[in-house]
């Protein structure tokens, strides 16, 4: 195991104890300086918890509109086709507001990457209802839970995404190593897909937000594979080296 | 096509899209609405003629937003709207003036709030000078009257917004952009989008380059803003000054407007009459200079296709709120020559209230 912070990651995190945020940039970064595309890599933040990132991250980036990273991705590499780019996004940056720019990269299967942070709320602003928050989930906007009569179901993108023609899909979790590892790959596969010029690349990942779960770091996790997993199953949903 | 240096017949549409072409844009990210849709019709085949990239996309939001990708990777690149859809890509213009990168905007007007209708209008010059978006930034804006001036205006703006490092906003209308007029176009010119500071390429061996709002976080953030707005507003008025040094009546109008005016102008000296033109040609920065010195007997009339005056706001601070200032507006009925000429004699023969009856 490695235990030298990778290079990228200049400054530390900014995001709550126990957050999943943190994981999840580690191993991009782990990944970028293993294939050496940290030195021609172009990112997008979101906003959210990831608005930190421009501050810790240090790869070439574009701070996006609320949503748009998708849509700033692809102006991105459109313009620099040799550049590794990747759009880093929570769940109300790429499934509220943003649904459009992210569904639209998936269908004109964009060269590009992106990681999702699904941590079924919006974290930033205080934990209201996300897109993936579960049914029933107490959030400052779902005080008697979410209803799904009303606000409707916990959006399933990768299901979305399955029905038109994309490089790479899949979803992992942080909540033990061997979780870690697996999403590691995964988010690995996802670069390799852009690498090789297949297309469109997506990584849900199911990452936990203690502070507004109002829950330990520990609970959080078990919470996540308990719970979450069950509505939001792990494992790759479309591979382009299977098509062929 | 290839358009040699002589005169062609094009529409204003097209000429703005050849005219970005040859200033050395290469990308085009944009959603069709009348009357601009002849814009990425022209750019859909022309940017792949010469290695750029054409996008369609699902909104102008993400136009927009691909722009802002391609500004900071170093291209010159540009969109286009109107009404409703020039209203969605406030966002991004606020985050590009933010971030400080280049780009182009062209906003062809149509009349109207709401979906508004598609005929020619210049209803939104306040949300097009004044910032449609949020936040403390100025967009250049520049309005041509001619085909021939759209296309220079464009080849103008592009070489602005990489000077300033901030977007320009080119505003035509309805009439403008679907006319055809002779133009000669500006000749092709490289660009190379390694070569600006800001251009992200990765950071290779060196450090990394962020484009994002951490500039708030400067100790001398505001005073570096103010003296960035205030160079462009000393340095960048641009304005056509038609009969004005012995007028009596000074009209001010830009873009389609200031064509009729300077019929007026013509048949009110031909009567007697001594009537000017200030036409301005830089929204923003107004081209207050114009009217130094200037104080013409009966005051100055603003002509804009707008019925709730807007640009006659910006006539008034231009003459210290101390000169008489009237206006002529028109949104769903239009006005032509002889309504000018009419409006002229009423203030000759002092009928008409001024706008802000100061
Ligand atoms: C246009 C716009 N609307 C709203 C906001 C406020 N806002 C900031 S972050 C955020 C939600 C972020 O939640 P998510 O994308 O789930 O990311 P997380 O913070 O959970 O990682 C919102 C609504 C904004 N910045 N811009
Ligand atoms: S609010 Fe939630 S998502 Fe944001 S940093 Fe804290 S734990 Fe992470």
């Amino acid at each position: 195991m490695k235990c030298a912070r990778p290079k990228i990651l200049f400054a530390d995190n900014k995001y709550c104890p126990g957050c999943g945020h943190g994981i999840v940039n580690r191993l991009i970064a782990e990944i970028l300086e293993e294939s050496g595309d940290d030195k021609k890599a172009l990112a997008a933040f979101a906003v959210g918890c990831s608005s930190w990132m421009p501050d810790t991250f240090g790869v070439d980036c574009v701070q996006a509109q609320h949503g748009r990273a998708a849509a700033v991705a692809c102006g991105m590499k459109r313009s620099r086709p040799e550049c590794t780019v990747f759009a880093y996004q929570g769940d109300g940056d790429a499934l509220a507001i943003g649904l459009s720019e992210t569904m639209w990269a998936a269908i004109r299967n964009e060269n590009i990457t992106v990681i999702f942070v699904n941590n079924g709320n919006f974290g930033m602003t205080g934990g209201q209802m996300a897109p993936t928050t579960l049914a029933g989930q107490i959030t400052t906007t779902s005080p008697g839970g979410r209803d799904p009569a009303t606000t409707g179901y916990p959006l399933n993108v990768i299901e979305m995404m399955r029905t038109v023609d994309v490089a790479y899909l899949a979803r992992g979790a942080l909540t033990d190593p061997a979780a870690i590892r697996k999403t590691k790959s995964y988010i690995g596969r996802a670069f390799e897909a852009q690498r090789t010029q297949a297309g469109y690349a997506f990584v849900e990942v199911l990452s936990p937000c203690p502070t507004n779960w109002k829950m330990t770091p520990l609970d959080s996790l078990t919470h996540i594979s308990k719970v979450v997993e069950a509505v939001y199953p792990l494992g790759e949903f479309a591979d382009w080296k299977m098509k062929k | 096509m290839g358009y040699g240096m002589a005169k062609v017949l094009m529409k204003g549409a097209e000429a703005i899209a050849e005219a970005a072409v040859r200033a050395g844009c290469r990308f085009f990210g944009g959603y069709p609405i009348t009357p601009q849709s002849e814009i990425l019709e022209y750019l859909s085949w022309r940017m792949p003629e010469v290695g750029g990239t054409f996008v369609q996309c699902e909104s102008e939001i993400s136009g927009i937003s691909m722009v802002y990708g391609a500004a900071a990777c170093g291209m010159r690149a540009m969109t286009s709207s109107s009404g409703p859809g020039f209203s969605l890509l406030q966002e991004g213009i606020s985050y590009i003036a933010s971030a400080e990168l280049p780009c182009v905007i062209a906003n062809i007007q149509r009349y109207g709030s709401g979906l508004g209708d598609i005929f020619v209008g210049q209803s939104d010059y306040w949300q097009t000078v004044k910032n449609g978006g949020h936040g403390d930034y100025r967009t250049l804006v520049y309005a041509p009257n001619s085909v021939q001036e759209t296309a220079d205006l464009t080849q103008l703006s592009f070489e602005k917004a990489e000077e300033h490092r901030n977007p320009v906003i080119l505003l035509t209308d309805a009439s403008l952009s679907q006319m055809m007029e002779p133009a000669e176009l500006p000749e092709m010119c490289g660009h190379d989008p390694d070569v600006p500071a800001w251009a992200l390429k990765g950071k290779g061996d060196g450090t990394y380059k962020r484009h994002t709002s951490v500039m708030y976080s400067m100790a001398d953030y505001d005073s570096y803003i103010a003296e960035k707005y205030r160079k462009i507003e000393r340095s960048e008025q641009r304005w056509e000054s038609i009969e004005t040094d012995d007028a009596d009546l000074i009209l001010v109008a830009y873009g389609i407007s200031a064509r009729l005016c300077e019929e007026a102008v013509e048949i009110s000296r031909g009567n007697g009459k001594k009537v000017g033109l200030i036409r301005p040609i830089s929204l923003y920065p107004f081209p207050n200079d114009a009217f130094l010195d200037a104080c013409p007997r009966h005051g100055w009339l603003c002509v804009e296709m707008t019925m709730l005056a807007q640009m006659a706001q910006d006539v008034a601070i231009a003459c210290g709120m101390k000169q008489r200032v009237f206006d002529l507006g028109g949104g769903v009925g239009f006005f032509d020559t002889d309504t000018v000429l009419g409006a002229i004699e009423d203030i000759f023969s002092r009928r008409r209230k001024e706008v802000y009856g100061i």
